[in-house]
């Protein structure tokens, strides 16, 4: 196991512990609606353009020994 | 009355997942999203939405280029459903094509259809997603639910996908089956007004025919056929950080890390940066890294012969690069007519693959090629 996989594994629950000790409390988001005019900007979405991250995901899953945690599921071989 | 292959599914899948930790995983965050309901935020439907697109990509002996259709429509309130179209006119004279055949041409066609339902703060999605060529077929279901908790500042993502696969050959009755089953969790998560980052994890277990057909090992220089294991189990963590900054643009960092039964680990980075000029314009440049190394049974030439044998690039140990470069126009925005946004958007991308341990058949020399990808989008709003 890879250093930066230790990492994530190790970091996940305690994110999770940390989120549901707030959810017992009375919660208040610190980034109020009215704040995240910049969130919803464009160059600030993962996917903006879904049909292109999709088509790059299948040139990458035919040519890689890998795949998964990306955006596309289904899709066939078109790969020889 | 169950069917026995049902229940066989089943109990299949609960091993697998127990196999895999995941159960004691999903039993956590079931019960963490139960009891965050109460501070769940209004959750929001995607936008209706036209996508028309044509993609290319040549490489490596290979050219695939044709058109893709994505279309959403909802009602703003409780559903919205999209429907997909992709095409691949294929025209391959690869390495592998050349040293065991001749140059072909074929056509995939990708049909994806998927409603979105939003109740009470949860949208779920079902989807299904069938693909057709001349010796590949794929059907896939695929179910994902999302909510968002703490007044949308978190949101949490689990879906499954289960697909069906037949494997043949176009030039015989070859005819194989394999099945494939994802299971995915990610959580995305507001830090501050302008830094958002998501953790994705995703376990894929497949069962059936894993080779190419057509492609074959090499024992001592002779050429023998392919054998692979007939399953396999892989896990992906990915690591995702967007940043706005005052000049008007953004940086974006990813990271994925792949491990498989099979012996194969891969990290992936990648490093892009949108910046607005004016007020129409988006440029992105990103620069994408990815390594990987040798399934345990791969090798460009066996010494003897083995149980299980490939020689397939995809699972030698190499390298790629990419270096991307996108820009988007936004045409128009306005409140009267029938279409509220437009954009114009083209991407081009040139990747660089480097194999360690995959030879040139001819010249015995470590294999190497470039390839170009592009795309050109049309998005209307509606």
């Amino acid at each position: 196991m890879s250093c930066c996989q230790s990492v994530l594994l190790k970091t996940m629950p305690i994110v999770l512990l940390a989120g549901l000790a707030t959810a017992c409390s009375s919660f208040e988001p610190w980034v109020q609606p009215y704040e995240r005019e910049i969130l919803a900007d464009p160059v600030m979405s993962f996917a903006r353009e879904p049909s292109i991250e999709n088509h790059f995901s299948h040139v990458y899953e035919v040519r890689e020994g890998s795949h998964g945690a990306g955006t596309s599921v289904g899709g066939g071989c078109g790969c020889n | 009355m169950v069917p026995a292959r049902v229940l066989v599914e089943v109990v299949v899948v609960i091993k697998l997942l127990n196999k895999m930790k995941l159960l004691t995983h999903l039993t956590f965050i079931s019960g963490f999203l139960i009891s965050s309901v109460q501070l769940s935020y209004a959750a929001v439907l995607a936008d209706d939405r036209a996508d028309i697109m044509t993609h290319y990509y040549s490489g490596g002996g290979v050219t695939a280029q044709g058109p893709a259709l994505l279309v959403r429509k909802g009602n703003d309130k409780s559903y919205s459903v999209f429907a997909g179209y992709y095409v691949d006119n294929v025209t391959s004279a690869s390495i592998d094509v050349e040293a065991q055949a001749s140059e072909y041409t074929e056509k995939r066609d990708e049909v994806s259809l998927g409603v979105d339902y939003l109740y009470n703060d949860t949208i779920t999605t079902l989807s299904y997603n069938t693909s057709e060529e001349s010796d590949y077929l794929s059907d896939s279901v695929n179910i994902d639910m999302s909510q968002e908790f703490f007044g949308g500042m978190t949101t949490f993502n689990i879906g499954y996908s289960t697909s069906s696969d037949t494997v043949k050959r176009s030039d015989n009755d070859f005819n194989k089956d394999l099945n494939r089953y994802r299971y995915r969790l990610g959580l995305s998560q507001i830090l501050t007004k302008n830094w958002i980052t998501s953790f994705n994890y995703e376990a894929i277990a497949e069962k059936g025919f894993l080779n190419n057909p057509y492609r074959s090992a090499r024992v001592l220089g002779a050429y023998v056929p392919e054998v692979y294991p007939s399953t396999r189990t892989s896990e992906a963590y990915s690591l995702r950080s967007l940043t706005y900054f005052d000049w008007r643009g953004s940086i974006r960092f990813d990271y994925r890390f792949f491990t498989d039964t099979w012996g194969i680990q891969s990290d992936t980075f990648e490093i892009g940066l949108n910046k607005y000029l004016g007020d129409k314009n988006i440029f992105e440049i990103s620069y994408r890294l990815y390594s990987q190394n040798k399934a345990s049974f791969y090798s460009d030439n066996f010494d003897a012969e083995m149980v299980y044998m490939a020689r397939d690039k995809e699972l030698s140990t190499f390298s790629d690069t990419t270096l991307k470069a996108k820009y988007t126009y936004h045409m128009f925005e306005n409140d009267s007519g029938f279409f509220s946004k437009g954009t114009f958007t083209t991407s081009v991308s040139y990747i660089e693959f480097e194999y360690d341990d995959f030879t040139h058949y001819k010249t015995g020399e470590k294999y190497s090629y470039t390839a170009w990808v592009a795309q050109i989008l049309l998005s209307l709003w509606y």
